[in-house]
């Protein structure tokens, strides 16, 4: 089971009378990318809460490699190898791309306690924050603030701030929205790339993007996953079909 | 590593080359003294300087003393745009450094004129008359201090940050008022200015220079600390403290590095500030300072290096000139405030060197 | 340590805190629906105090000036809003702190300007005068009684106007979501006066009564305004449930550490230190009481805003 990078274990979570995570299991493996869909109001926002830290489950287990990760703080897990990306970009954006990119670098190499040298000169930060932005093919807005970017490029951003981290696991929360069908087979293009590198457990509405991208697809409805498979068991799927697709003629 | 670069590749120019391009242009951002702002800063510090030492020469004290006070002051106003304008961490007790740095000052000198201990037990501490050892002491002191306050107040955001900081500052006066044996609300006065070994502190022009040392030293510090990994991290914390921790920092330790250095410089004004009065009471403790200080990061332009600076000068003429005028120039003092506050967001600074890139 | 001391003392931190909570509700209600934090509030406090003072002299009648008290300080309050506060809702705290503490200069000097800086009289009425003897032998002043009266009054009229009327209806509904009660078609901005006025009346009441008791004077807002901050604070900011028990807890905290902390350290010190550090400690109890609080509840004992 080496190949496993993040796995889920029976995680639980409730909120009240709401039971926005019901004994959801689910791993993503070395190589691929695994698509978590699911209709608004399925507890999307809450299982990734509980991945990246912000939300603590009742019950259940995270690891990352074989790192329990369950009780950990949000920076902890980043510096472990959880990079992520938010639905909303969460980007610093008087500051430039750069900055925004070299703060992942920057955790990865020590602690920030360095109170004398100035980052702007720092070949170490500079140079694994550019490699990362070229990935996204991004470089030449490497020193263009971030609220003079595209809706487009500040996706691509948000993937490079996560790619600064070196991760082993990137968690991304609906990259695509709002992107146009250019900037939409664009980043399918990269994250297809990527792929090979990381693995990425990729949260999306786009479904043409998803059944394009995803090797495994998991469907979460009112907290449960109710089908895992490839995307040609899903699209057959009765079940998905019915509670998702809004499909009643199934 | 080797499939890893994108096919599409001929967009990037070669690395080496894009880099050194790319880090020179950020150099010569933060080089270029000659604009509009390098000239205003250049002059507002020139001036502090000059003025105080052709006052001395013309045998004006009165003035020496006073550049010796605008200084003290930006300086403490330096220690706390460090939290507010860098660190996003709007404290309104910074009073409660500036004024436990003062009473280290004040209680030092009482006993070292009494030659009486500060303390007995567990370990003997004798007063000192020396400045060296009170700004030592007023150093490590508003460090712990703040260190404990800001360990619980940091745990709060907003509005909560505002009142928790501006409450443990009222806890500290309080207890100044109403402890007897340094002066409780009297006040403790200091017969005699903490020296040095190698310079004459009782000499108005001295100690102007040692002020205007210390305000440089701030702000130095405060501008390279900027720079720095650290200051990347508190700038971001300031941002977008999600972001931060999602880029594998979290944010709390970082703030709270800050908030100590932050007070620590404020500390350090108010010992200053102690030795120039010869007294320190617990006015220099009060609400009304800490709001004071607020006023003078906010007047000079929050977040920008000289802005302490032109608001220390604005308030301290303000208050002398208005002051001289009628008694309740407090009364000009808000309304001046109101009009900046509703309408002229960025500050002295702002109006006289143009906005800050990168606000 | 007699029963009798402790009787009165217990009465004095109820009378303080229901003075505290008149001040705290309106402060937690405008930080509540508004997300505004006011700090010229305590000087709601002083104007009804200078008004009540005033008209008691000229008209004779305790009642009318206190009457003219609250309606001056609510008028100010609404004044207040229409001019400055309502340009700072969408700002930063730090621009709310500034300007409102621009506003404390401004009340406290411009009073200073046309009342100069003694304290003015105003005492109770005579009919207010006195004492009642408790069980327990207990001696009190009827005028303090009287004000422990007036905050439990207030306190349910406010209880009742925020969980039946519609003004209440449409205040919560503003705490809640903001967007939704402009949907809803209320007025807001007529609202948000509306709030920050009827704050701004309950500041004056507290003003004038405790105002009658101690002194009218330049500056009286500001001690009871951080004590107020204490206790919201506390209570958890937006609450008013948590106003009334933050207030209750810091008035008892506060009163009862003021005599008993001295006494206690009598037992093992000598007097005249331990009155000293007795004082001292006293001093610092609340907020060494909020500084424990907020460990365990960063938030305070009831946000109503997470």
């Amino acid at each position: 089971m080496s190949d496993v990078v993040l796995s889920l274990q029976k995680l639980h979570k409730r909120f009240g009378a709401l039971q926005a995570t019901n004994d959801v299991s689910l791993d993503l493996q070395q190589g691929e990318i695994h698509a978590l869909i699911g209709p608004n109001g399925a507890g999307k926002s809450t299982l990734i809460g509980q991945i990246a830290g912000n939300i603590r489950p009742d019950e259940g287990r995270v690891f990352l490699a074989d790192t329990e990760i369950t009780g950990m703080s949000i920076a902890q897990r980043a510096r472990l190898g959880l990079g992520r990306s938010f639905q909303v970009s969460s980007l610093a954006e008087p500051l430039s791309v750069m900055r925004n990119v070299m703060m992942g670098v920057q955790a990865l190499q020590s602690h920030s306690f360095r109170f004398w040298k100035p980052v702007a000169r720092d070949q170490q930060l500079l140079e694994p924050a550019y490699e990362a932005l070229e990935r996204m093919q991004l470089s030449h807005r490497a020193w263009t603030p971030v609220f003079e970017l595209s809706h487009g490029e500040r996706r691509q951003v948000e993937v490079a701030c996560a790619l600064a981290l070196k991760p082993r696991a990137l968690l991304l929360d609906e990259p695509m929205a709002g992107l146009g069908p250019e900037g939409t087979a664009k980043l399918t293009e990269l994250l297809e790339a990527l792929k090979r590198e990381v693995p990425i457990l990729l949260i999306e509405h786009d479904m043409e993007a998803v059944f394009r991208l995803a090797d495994r697809i998991s469907v979460l409805v009112s907290g449960s996953v109710i089908a895992q498979g490839d995307s040609q068991t899903i699209r057959q799927d009765p079940h998905v079909r019915e509670a998702y697709l809004g499909d009643s003629d199934a | 590593m080797t499939n890893n670069t994108p096919t599409t590749n001929n967009a990037s120019p070669g690395h080496s080359t894009a880099q050194e391009s790319t880090s020179a242009r950020l150099e010569n951002r933060a080089d270029s003294h000659f604009d509009r702002k390098g000239i205003v800063q250049i002059a507002l510090l020139g001036l502090l300087l000059l003025v105080p030492v052709a006052a001395y020469f013309l045998g004006h004290i009165y003035y020496v003393n006073l550049a010796s006070r605008i200084t003290i002051i930006a300086m403490a106003a330096v220690g706390l745009n460090l939290a507010i304008g860098y660190g996003g961490m709007v404290s309104f007790g910074h009073a409660a450094y500036f004024g436990l740095g003062g009473y280290v000052a004040g209680i030092s000198a009482y006993h070292a004129f009494d030659f009486t201990p500060f303390m007995t037990w567990p370990f003997t501490v004798p007063g000192s008359d020396s400045l060296l050892v009170v700004w030592l002491a007023a150093a490590v002191l508003c460090g712990l201090l703040a260190l404990a306050i800001g360990a619980i107040s940091l745990r709060t955001t907003g509005v909560y940050f505002i009142m928790i900081t501006l409450a443990f500052a009222q806890m500290i006066y309080y207890f100044a008022n109403s402890w007897p044996t340094y002066g409780g609300e009297d006040g403790l006065p200091i017969y005699l200015r903490n020296g040095l070994p190698w310079l004459d502190t009782n000499n108005a022009l001295n100690y102007f220079l040692i002020c205007f040392a210390g305000l440089v030293l701030a702000m130095a510090i405060t501008s390279r600390l900027m720079k720095s990994r650290f200051g990347a991290a508190l700038t971001m914390a300031r941002l977008n403290d999600v972001r931060l921790a999602t880029a594998g920092i979290s944010p709390y330790p970082i703030r709270l590095m800050a908030f100590v250095i932050s007070a620590v410089i404020t500390g350090l004004a108010g010992a200053l500030y102690a030795d120039l009065n010869g007294f320190v009471s617990p006015t220099s403790l009060s609400w009304h300072f800490s709001g004071e200080l607020m006023v003078i990061v906010i007047l000079g332009g929050v977040g920008r290096l000289y802005g302490p600076l032109a608001g220390a000068v604005l308030f301290v003429m303000m208050e002398t000139l208005l002051g001289g005028i009628t008694q309740y120039w407090q009364l000009f003092l808000g309304l001046v405030l109101l009009g900046v506050v509703l309408f002229a967001k960025h500050g002295v600074m702002g109006w006289l060197a143009g906005r800050e890139r990168n606000e | 340590m007699s029963v009798t001391l402790l009787i009165e003392q217990l009465l004095n931190g109820v009378q303080l805190g229901t003075m505290l909570f008149l001040m705290a509700s309106g402060l937690t209600l405008v930080f509540g629906v508004m997300g505004l934090i006011n700090l010229a509030h305590g000087s709601f406090y002083m104007v009804g105090a200078y008004a009540t003072a005033v008209v008691t002299a000229t008209t004779g009648s305790f009642l009318v000036g206190l009457g003219a008290g609250i309606a001056a300080a609510a008028l100010v309050g609404a004044l207040v809003e229409l001019i400055v506060i309502r340009r700072l809702y969408h700002r930063p705290h730090l621009d709310q702190v500034l300007a409102t503490f621009a506003l404390i200069l401004i009340f406290s000097e411009g009073t200073r300007w046309i009342f100069g800086s003694s304290p003015m009289r105003l005492s109770p009425p005579s009919w207010l005068t006195g004492f009642v003897t408790l069980p327990g032998d207990t001696r009190y002043p009827i005028y303090r009684l009287m004000l422990i009266g007036v905050g439990i009054t207030v306190s349910i009229a406010l209880y009742f106007l925020i969980s039946k009327t519609r003004l209440g209806m449409r205040i919560r509904a503003g705490e809640s979501d903001r967007e939704m009660i402009g949907a809803l078609g209320v007025n807001i901005s007529k609202l948000y006066t509306v709030v920050f006025a009827l704050g701004a009346g309950l500041a004056g009441l507290a003003g004038a009564l405790v105002g009658a008791l101690q002194s009218v004077q330049v500056g009286m807002g500001e001690p009871v305004l951080i004590l107020a901050f204490v206790v919201i604070v506390i209570g958890g900011i937006g609450s008013i449930k948590g106003a009334l028990l933050g207030a209750l807890l810091v008035g008892l905290v506060d009163t009862l550490g003021r005599v008993y902390l001295p006494i206690f350290f009598r037992a093992f010190m000598p007097p005249s230190e331990a009155s000293g550090v007795g004082a001292a400690l006293a001093a610092m109890l609340i907020y060494i009481l909020m500084a424990v609080i907020l460990a365990f509840k960063p938030k305070g004992l009831f946000s109503a805003h997470d």
